[in-house]
């Protein structure tokens, strides 16, 4: 404890002496408020990756559906998510479809929507960055050799049981650096939750700023704590990749 | 090889296969007995693959019937996996699954098609690669193994089924010489077993020697057939002495 508060104290000295002032550094009350941040998009972050991987699993499987009516949907649904800037498919969630949907009281019997802002951000950032994973991985399940899902078909697979052991766990290994390269701007794209106060890193550091009028460094503070945030994730995923590395295979 | 014929366990009768105006196989009929080996020849693009693909309903046929070991192929409502639990197929490109070693090639599709318990499919598959002369490639790559060792591991991951009759298609083209050998000799302990095998090939010394009987397609038909002894010496057709003068 002794040296984070040594550290503290040169931030405050630094502060008082320069004028660069890291408030979050020495003052408890704008750290707590930049941590609870941090916190927010980490888990939103995670909450996101997942989903929206479960998204492209599940559409790339419904994109070699025999029916042409659901592959059109998956088709159609890709190209909404895709060609629409994503701040507006935050907007129209938020502010369209919340406003369609039914009120619901809450513990404390005050009336709310069904989903909160934090919910519609979940919701918005999974079906855009879903939808880029549609493509990623059927580009993977595309560049499976035919013969060998042909093997799978011969040893009496289903099409369903082929996909689960054969068929996406080669894909999957394929598209892997295209995955991380989506995962890595949904992570970024998660700011945009601010437009609709959802208190994630941007909103926290937004409010520090404003109250203690440190603008420059929390900017600064920001941009470095997204680098780290982005290092780590594909830290993971180069981890992940040497992991699901099959020796003697290139793909 | 002789021994004693049981059953059909093929008959194929009169069927036809087309690729839109195409037509790649065309009145074929032939049976094959339990316990034999029956061997496809003729020249490429013949029809021979997708004959053999039609056997295990990897290639729909136009018309006739095939019956195997009972079941109708060509029958919209086609139990596949009934099907496929009894015919094994081996390609000319091996199709292992890459991301799996070799035990666990031969063990796929008994714990997921059959959904045998792990450690019977275990033993069984580490039976079957010692017969194939591969225990000490159990944990192996397929990318780790040579072409001939690839096939024997395709080999022993359709015997793992325990299929009535295996299809092989030119599972030796793609090899050399040196593999090439590996590999038939495993295909010729399993027919002296009393295996029953239908192969496409272009070796025709082993078709000699392992078949029971020889078919000689041209065109997507069989132009003539007979056992090895009377085929390659008295063959009637011109078509099939030019084709053996060519290959011999
Ligand atoms: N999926 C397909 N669509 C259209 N034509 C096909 C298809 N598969 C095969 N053919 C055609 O059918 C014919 C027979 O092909 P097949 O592969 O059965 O011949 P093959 O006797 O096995 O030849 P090879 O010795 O070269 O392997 C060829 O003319 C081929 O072009
Ligand atoms: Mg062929």
């Amino acid at each position: 404890m002794g040296s984070m508060q040594a550290i503290a104290d040169w931030f405050k000295w630094l502060a008082g002496a320069h004028g660069i002032n890291v408030s979050i550094a020495y003052d408890a009350f704008d750290r707590a408020r930049f941590l609870t941040g941090l916190s927010t998009t980490v888990w939103l972050s995670v909450a996101c990756i997942v989903l929206s991987i479960l998204v492209g699993l599940v559409g790339a499987w419904l994109q070699g559906a025999r029916s042409p009516l659901v592959r059109a949907a998956v088709a159609g649904f890709v190209q909404f998510f895709r060609n629409t800037p994503p701040l507006v498919q935050l907007a129209f969630f938020y502010f369209a479809v919340s406003a369609a949907l039914p009120m619901v009281t809450d513990q404390f019997g005050a009336r709310v929507p069904l989903v909160n802002n934090v919910g519609w951000a979940v919701i918005s950032f999974s079906l855009f960055a879903g939808a880029f994973n549609i493509e990623i991985f059927r580009s993977g399940i595309e560049a499976v050799p035919q013969a060998t899902t042909e093997a799978a078909e011969a040893l009496g697979y289903t099409r369903l049981q082929s996909y689960i052991y054969v068929v996406f766990p080669l894909a999957f290994r394929i598209c892997l650096p295209a995955l991380g390269n989506n995962l890595v701007n949904l992570v970024k794209t998660t700011t945009l939750a601010y437009a609709i106060g959802v208190p994630e890193l941007l909103y926290a550091a937004a409010q520090v700023w404003s109250e203690t009028f440190n603008v420059r460094e929390m900017m600064v503070v920001l941009l470095l704590t997204y680098v780290a945030i982005v290092a780590v994730l594909v830290w993971f995923m180069q981890r992940w990749e040497r992991r699901l590395r099959i020796p003697g295979y290139n793909a | 090889m002789s021994h004693e014929l049981g059953a059909p366990i093929v008959v194929i009768d009169a069927i036809e296969k087309r690729f839109g105006a195409l037509v790649v196989l065309r009145d074929i009929s032939l049976t094959v007995r339990r316990g034999e080996c029956v061997c496809v020849i003729g020249p490429s693009g013949s029809g021979k693959s997708t004959l053999l693909r039609a056997i295990n309903a990897l290639v729909p046929v136009s018309k006739g019937s095939i019956r195997v070991d009972g079941i109708e192929v060509n029958d919209p409502d086609l139990d596949k996996l009934a099907l496929r639990r009894k015919v094994g197929i081996v390609f000319q490109q091996y199709n292992l699954f890459p991301h799996k070693t070799a035990l666990e090639n031969v063990m796929m599709a008994p714990l997921h098609v059959l959904k045998q318990p792990k450690d019977e499919v275990e033993a069984r598959a580490r039976r079957l690669l010692a017969k194939v002369r591969l225990s000490d490639k159990e944990g192996a790559y397929p990318g780790e193994l040579s072409g001939g060792q690839q096939q024997r591991v395709a080999i022993a991951r359709s015997l793992a089924m325990n299929p009535t009759l295996m299809l092989f298609d030119e599972v030796t083209a793609a090899l050399d010489p040196e593999t090439k050998k590996e590999v038939l000799v495993t295909i010729r302990e399993l027919a002296a077993e009393g295996m029953t095998c239908m192969l496409v090939t272009h070796e025709m010394g082993f078709a000699a020697e392992v078949a029971d009987h020889i078919y000689f397609t041209d065109g997507g038909t069989i132009v003539e057939h007979g056992p090895p002894a009377e085929f390659f010496k008295n063959a009637r057709h011109e078509r099939t002495r030019a084709f053996l003068d060519q290959v011999l």
